[in-house]
């Protein structure tokens, strides 16, 4: 993007990357954006007595071309779900996206046809907060999550270095179907001492 | 005229442009509106949906008897019970403990945060008051695998008078003085029998050694 581009990895690299983590995570502007009940909270917190204002957020972004982050605040529709790809899609990097609400995040109560379940299906999310909906101390619990998620951040070679890191993680995780159980799902069956329940 | 303004003095003109200062500077000396979350957190409401826990009885055993009724209220579909017989025999004789007084306990118990709707139907179905709900709100996370709590994590920590099971139920009582109010705090044989089981399992593996 810029000068950190041309810089090698070392000290001032790091240096330049926390001081633009603590530029970022002081002003990210959120897009206006709301999708069910979840957005009543969401405003809630923009009232001057939640004051959202107080971490540099109180512009709601009108467009998304000036927005840092998506808000995914309720239940994302099946219909809907493009146009949430293509808000994120016009927003400008950097950008993060909260989940905000079980809806959002899962797909909630609404295990049906008509609900993506889990916004993470359409776009990355970074932040996921449960709640149905969550009270707005929730939501500023997860913003000041997401301020420390923008602190670490990376720039430059550092930066692909951690996404090649990432990748090959990915590439490398076992699938679920070979991980080892949680628990023992028949070991219930047998009861103790000669006693089979299922006898 | 009415357009006739009298001129500003010299140092009203002077300090026109950085006047609006004023206000910011007398506003940081003015008593703070606000909620100041992360540092002064307001008190939610007493009865107030926060994360569930799983209680004890007052000698340590869990309340919790796996009947799943919690988990076929749930309407998300957001919590996996899986009970299991207690267990009296002996550990050393193979036996699996005994975790809860009474027959069944809930051997596996998790709650997926991220289905879960705070709705306290759970509570309501739970007929031992096993389940109940804190007023603790603050679950944010970066994975969806992080937000499904473990029995660990929900289980209640362990109280002054309580010892850790698998430990046996108060010796002469039966699972209903449990709700009777009859224990109160766990007594000197569930406190040897734990004592005696965490040394045997100190000692283990130095008697593989041999």
């Amino acid at each position: 993007m810029g000068l950190e581009e041309k810089l090698p990895a070392g000290f001032v690299l790091t240096t330049l990357e926390n001081v633009a983590g603590y530029m970022r995570k002081a002003s990210i502007w959120p897009a206006t954006f709301g999708l069910a009940c979840c957005a009543i909270e969401m405003m809630a917190v923009g009232t001057p007595d939640y004051d959202i204002a107080r971490f540099g957020m109180e512009r709601f972004s009108a467009t998304p071309r000036q927005a840092d982050l998506m808000i995914v605040a309720g239940r994302v529709s099946q219909k809907m779900a493009p146009v949430v790809r293509q808000v994120y899609d016009q927003m400008a990097n950097p950008k993060w996206v909260i989940s905000m609400g079980v809806c959002a995040s899962s797909g909630g109560m609404f295990n049906n046809y008509a609900i993506v379940q889990g916004v993470d299906h359409i776009v990355p999310v970074d932040i996921y907060l449960p709640g149905c909906p969550p009270r707005p101390e929730m939501l500023l619990n997860a913003i000041i999550e997401l301020h420390k998620q923008i602190q670490g951040s990376k720039l430059g070679v550092n930066r692909v270095a951690a996404a090649r890191a990432a990748e090959e993680a990915a590439l490398g995780a076992l699938p679920t179907s070979l991980m080892a159980p949680t628990h023992d799902h028949t070991a219930h069956l047998v009861a103790p001492a000669g006693k089979n329940l299922l006898a | 005229m009415a357009d006739e303004q009298k001129s500003p003095g010299f140092f009203a003109e002077l300090f026109a442009p950085i006047a609006g200062f004023g206000v910011t500077f007398s506003t940081m000396f003015r008593k703070v509106v606000t909620e100041e979350y992360p540092e002064e957190k307001r008190p939610t409401a007493r009865r107030f949906h926060g994360r569930h826990q799983l209680n004890r009885h007052p000698d340590g055993l869990e309340k919790c008897v796996g009947c799943e009724l919690c988990a076929w209220a749930c309407p998300a579909d957001a919590i996996l019970v899986e009970g299991a017989t207690n267990d009296d025999t002996p550990i050393e004789d193979g036996g699996a403990g005994r975790f809860s007084p009474g027959e069944r306990y809930g051997r596996v118990y998790q709650i997926n945060y991220l289905r879960c709707i705070f709705c306290g139907l759970c509570i309501e179905a739970c007929p031992t008051r096993a389940l109940t709900m804190t007023n603790f709100y603050e679950l944010a996370d970066n994975n969806r695998a992080d937000l499904i709590f473990t029995k660990e994590q929900l289980l209640a920590p362990l109280q002054s008078g309580m010892v850790q099971p698998p430990h046996p139920m108060v010796e002469g009582l039966e699972e209903r003085d449990y709700y009777l109010g009859a224990v109160t705090a766990a007594t000197d044989a569930q406190r040897a029998h734990v004592e005696e089981q965490s040394m045997r399992h100190t000692q283990e593996p130095t008697e593989e050694v041999h």
